[in-house]
């Protein structure tokens, strides 16, 4: 069923991109959001509806941690850090997607770069 | 001021009920992120409601509330999840669910031939039975008559003693009524179908024509095609030798001549110019031309008022009703009767009556139709029965595949809805084929030509038929879908997923009894009506005609009388073709009616007796009357009872005798001898008194359901006949000696056309066409409802015995014989039976009773055929039974043990 297929691959890749964003350094989540729509040019856009559910489950499931934290001059925000089992998640993803591009690549001449 | 983002967002999670600090971090974040989006849409330029808007629109609460759900306690997840077809809103996916729905259904389907090539037969034949019905019933019955408001078009005649019989209205009565009437905008006057010879170029033909007033045409609204209609002045002796054409007359014998109009024809040996040609939608009963009454003066002489052969037919002008029409008209026929006491006689039962156009065209046929169509409908009925009990027993098989898709959760809507999709896959599989199977019906249908069924060339599968087909399929998705939808949603999860296949709910089993039921309730319905049709004919076609119809060769010849102006000339002819006939091979004897028994038509009269006084309060006598020629009784096989034959001595320079039938003997001169007595018949102004010389057997004229009527005959070569029906008995197969007869008459005048050249067993046949279409019909459907219900009785059972294997394996293990198990099995469905049967006799007791008037020297409640077709459907039912039965005597008690 293609309707399945779509939606496990959205769920995965949705799950990397905010891995990815929160690799380098803590984000929160609109931040998160703008970075997702920005980045791809609009192309990926992300319903808060989802957003914040998502967050919540890979927070249960250990791969990021939620803070509050409060900066100088600001409101304060609830950040995001990767944890070493979302670095694990991660690195496995990048691996398996490049994988799969490099496959599409072979086949029908896709190149994701 | 800023909205209250937190206050919002609150509102909106309440029902989630999440544990207070949790809720708190929650609304917390989701409100920072409502407000980010507000003051980057106010640093965009947008105004401030606009930014809240967009802030808002950002985001999809039910979506976010279900989301949440599933993230916070996945547990409740399921419980919490909002029916499908709330998130399947969002981007169109409802469609594309419906989509796999059927993807799915056809699946199952196809993964169950067996199942469904039986479902869509079954279907198929009970929608296109009724499709195929339906059709014949709105051609018939529903369809308006293709002419300009036929509402407004009324049939006028006088009432026959019995009832939906016309007798005809007079010349003088005609112009009376016309002259009258202020109900009518139109009255035109028609006589009975009239034969023209057309001779000149090609083959001569007899064709069936009309004499109508001028204003037929214009009357029924309706203009021809091709040149014009009748003008008042051709409608007058003499000028009236035009003629309009059927458009059907018009392509076949004259290849759609486009320059026909002005062209002279020779018909019955007088020319005629063709003036129209009637457009092809136009039809009256089987005319195939028309041509102006032009009535004379000797259809005015004082005699002329009991000279009726003409009917009328009349427009209301508008607003007017057909009871304000017949108020009139009653009215006038009241007068007409005080001022000719002598044509109509004080206690005579004349009646002069308006009704529909369309109730005189569609006649009798009316009551069959409907019963026919009832008795398919039940058809139908039991049909998606039996599927729904298929369906019931595959639910069951199922339930498994059902329980786990409830516990991935499917809700109950969306199984119910996958089942319908299934079972509307099966309707429209079943409708397509019940479409082919009307097409085929009604070609069928046709090509039988039942029973001189009025408006035949109407039937055809019409827009209305498509959608009534297509209301049936609907009708049938409902019916076979929905209860083993309902049935197999209600599946109790757990339950099903422990017990495996073995058990079935009590109430299935209840819904499957309680279809068998019904089948055999509606069945034994058809059976009875169709064992009543049965019985109804064979007693019409035990009937004794009063003649022997078996190797009589039968056809008509009707002479033109320009070409044959002289009596003389007439008798000539006939005796001339007449002894031509008895000299070939194979003829044993020959005569010649002026109307066959039983072959239609009629020729009645009032007469006097000789001697006897006809009281001021008392009818004349009446009797129907023909002329024969000699061998005509000895022909036929009618016994002579009494005196002599006519013989070829009895001619116009003999004396003038007459016979008569032992009705009418028996009916003037009841235990007298009526030989020697005379008759005056009337049909001159001087009396002529004619000798009865013999008696005859009674003869049925009319119908062999009609009444004996009383005949008087007289011979042929004492009359002046045109058309006369010619009788050869033959040692031969009578139809051998078509083409010899009519060389035979040819070589008497080659001009001559001949026409209706059948057997006497034919002619006989066709006047019972009607009741025997009726019970073939009505028997078809029965065996088919028959047959289901058998199926229905075998499916049950059969599945209850695979249900039971196990119960059955331990009585055997604790010493059931076989024959307990025969009997535990068969007792279950003789028990159906006997309650449907009961149930169909009580239905069948008040329904039959509608078709009374159907059925000829049995009565609506015969208890013979009662109690025969109960023992029929019982004994179907038994064997249906005895195959499972059998079966469950076969179970091995050790592997039923360890059935699962």
């Amino acid at each position: 069923m293609p309707n399945l297929l779509d939606k496990e691959v959205k769920r995965g890749s949705t799950e990397m991109l905010i891995l990815a964003l929160v690799e380098d350094r803590p984000r929160h989540g609109y931040e998160i959001a703008k970075l997702i729509e920005e980045r791809s040019d609009g192309v990926l856009q992300f319903h808060p509806a989802s957003l914040y559910p998502l967050l919540y489950r890979m927070e249960k499931r250990g791969l990021i941690k939620g803070a509050w934290i409060e900066k100088a001059g600001q409101r304060r925000r609830r950040f995001y850090k990767l944890m070493p089992e979302g670095k694990k998640a991660l690195n496995e993803q990048r691996q398996t997607w490049s994988d799969f591009f490099a496959a599409l690549d072979r086949v029908a001449k896709i190149n994701p770069a | 001021m800023n909205p209250n983002w937190k206050q919002i967002v609150r509102e909106h999670l309440a029902a989630l009920r999440l544990p207070p600090e949790r809720e708190i971090e929650i609304v917390e974040e989701l409100a920072l992120h409502l407000e980010a989006a507000y003051e980057d849409a106010l640093a965009g330029g947008l105004s401030a409601a606009e930014a809240e808007a967009r802030a808002l629109r950002s985001y999809d609460w039910r979506l976010l509330e279900c989301e949440l759900s599933r993230a916070e306690h996945p547990w409740a997840a399921r419980a919490l999840q909002p029916p499908l077809e709330l998130i399947e809103r969002k981007g169109g996916i409802r469609m594309e669910s419906l989509l796999q729905d059927l993807r799915f259904g056809a699946r199952m389907l196809l993964r169950n031939p067996g199942f469904t090539l039986i479902a869509v037969i079954t279907l198929a034949l009970g929608i296109g039975a009724n499709t195929a019905l339906f059709s014949v019933v709105n051609g018939v019955l529903l369809r308006p008559l293709a002419y300009r408001d036929p509402d407004r078009l009324v049939w006028l005649s006088h009432k026959a003693a019995k009832p939906n019989q016309n007798a005809a209205i007079s010349p003088p009565t005609f112009v009376d009524y016309r002259n009258q009437c202020q109900s009518f905008e139109n009255l035109t006057a028609l006589m009975y179908g009239t034969a023209f010879n057309l001779t000149g170029d090609g083959e001569p033909e007899r064709l069936q024509g009309r004499r109508v007033s001028a204003n037929f045409f214009d009357t029924l609204g309706v203009a021809p095609a091709l040149g014009r209609g009748f003008l008042a002045e051709e409608d007058a002796p003499e000028r009236n030798r035009v003629v309009v054409l059927s458009h059907g007359l018009w392509r076949r014998r004259f290849g759609a001549d486009q320059n026909i109009v002005g062209r002279a024809l020779r018909l019955n040996g007088q020319s005629f110019t063709v003036i129209g040609v009637m457009p092809a939608a136009f039809r009256w009963q089987a005319d195939e031309l028309w041509s102006p009454l032009a009535l004379g003066p000797e259809n005015f002489t004082p005699r002329s008022r009991g000279s009726e052969f003409l009917w009328i037919v009349a427009r209301l002008k508008p607003r007017v009703t057909l009871q304000q029409a017949q108020a009139e008209v009653s009215g006038i026929a009241a007068q007409i009767v005080r001022q000719n006491p002598d044509a109509y006689p004080a206690g005579g039962d004349f009646i002069a009556q308006v009704k529909s156009l369309r109730e005189e065209v569609v006649g009798d046929v009316r009551l069959t139709l409907l019963t026919l169509l009832g008795a398919v409908g039940f058809v139908l009925l039991i049909a998606c029965a039996n599927v729904a009990n298929l369906s019931l027993a595959r639910a069951s098989s199922r339930r498994k595949e059902i329980a786990v898709r409830a516990s991935l959760g499917a809700s109950r809507f969306r199984l119910i809805r996958q089942m319908l999709t299934e079972s509307l896959l099966l309707a429209s599989l079943s409708g397509l084929g019940g479409l082919l199977l009307a097409g085929w019906g009604i070609d069928l249908l046709l090509t039988l030509n039942p029973a001189n069924l009025p408006r035949l060339q109407e039937i055809t599968v019409d827009a209305r038929a498509l959608s009534f087909l297509l209301g049936l399929a609907l009708l049938a998705v409902l019916l076979c879908g929905l209860a083993p939808a309902l049935q197999a949603s209600k599946t109790d999860l757990q339950e099903t997923l422990k017990e495996g296949d073995r058990g079935a709910g009590a109430g299935r089993q209840r819904t499957r009894s309680l279809l068998v039921v019904s089948e055999v309730a509606m069945s034994l319905v058809l059976l009875v009506g169709a064992g009543l049709m049965v019985r109804s004919f064979l007693r019409l076609t035990q009937v004794n005609p009063g003649f022997a119809p078996d190797h009589v060769l039968t056809m008509q010849v009707a002479l033109p009388a320009s070409k044959y102006p002289e009596p003389p000339q007439r008798r000539a002819f006939f005796q001339q073709a007449l002894e031509r006939i008895r000299a070939l091979p194979g003829v044993s004897s020959v005569g010649a009616i002026e109307l066959l028994p039983l072959g239609g038509g009629a020729r009645s009269a009032t007469f006097a007796i000789e001697g006897r006084q006809t009281g001021p309060n008392e009818a004349q006598p009446h009797s129907d009357i023909r002329a024969i020629a000699p061998g005509y009784f000895q022909t036929m096989k009618i016994p002579l009872l009494e005196g002599r034959d006519f013989t070829e001595q009895d001619n116009a320079d003999g004396r003038n005798v007459a016979m008569i039938d032992e009705t009418l003997a028996q009916l003037y001169w009841p235990g007298g001898d009526p030989i020697g007595k005379r008759l005056n018949l009337q049909f001159a102004d001087k009396p002529v008194w004619r000798e009865i010389v013999g008696v005859v057997g009674r003869i049925k004229h009319k119908g062999l359901d009609a009444e004996y009527k009383g005949q008087v005959f007289y011979p042929l070569a004492q009359g002046r006949h045109l058309g006369m029906c010619l009788v050869a008995r033959t040692t031969t197969d009578p139809l051998s000696l078509v083409s010899a007869a009519r060389g035979a008459i040819r070589a008497v005048d080659p001009e001559q056309p001949i026409d209706r050249v059948m057997t006497m067993e034919q002619v006989v046949a066709d006047k019972v066409a009607q009741p025997r279409l009726t019970m073939l019909l009505l028997g078809a459907f029965a065996v088919l409802a028959l047959v289901l219900a058998a199926v229905g009785v075998y499916g049950v059972l059969s599945y209850s015995v695979t249900q039971r294997t196990r119960e059955i394996g331990i009585r055997m293990a604790i010493g059931a014989g076989q024959r307990d198990v025969l009997k535990l099995v068969v007792r279950h469905g003789m028990l159906l039976t006997l309650l449907g049967a009961l149930l169909g006799l009580t239905a069948s007791f008040a329904l039959t009773r509608l078709m009374r008037t159907l059925l000829f020297g049995v009565s609506a409640n015969d208890p013979l055929t009662f109690i025969a077709v109960a023992l029929l459907l019982s004994l179907v039912a038994l064997l249906a039974a005895l195959v499972p039965a059998r079966r469950a005597t076969k179970v091995d008690p050790l592997t039923a043990l360890r059935h699962d």
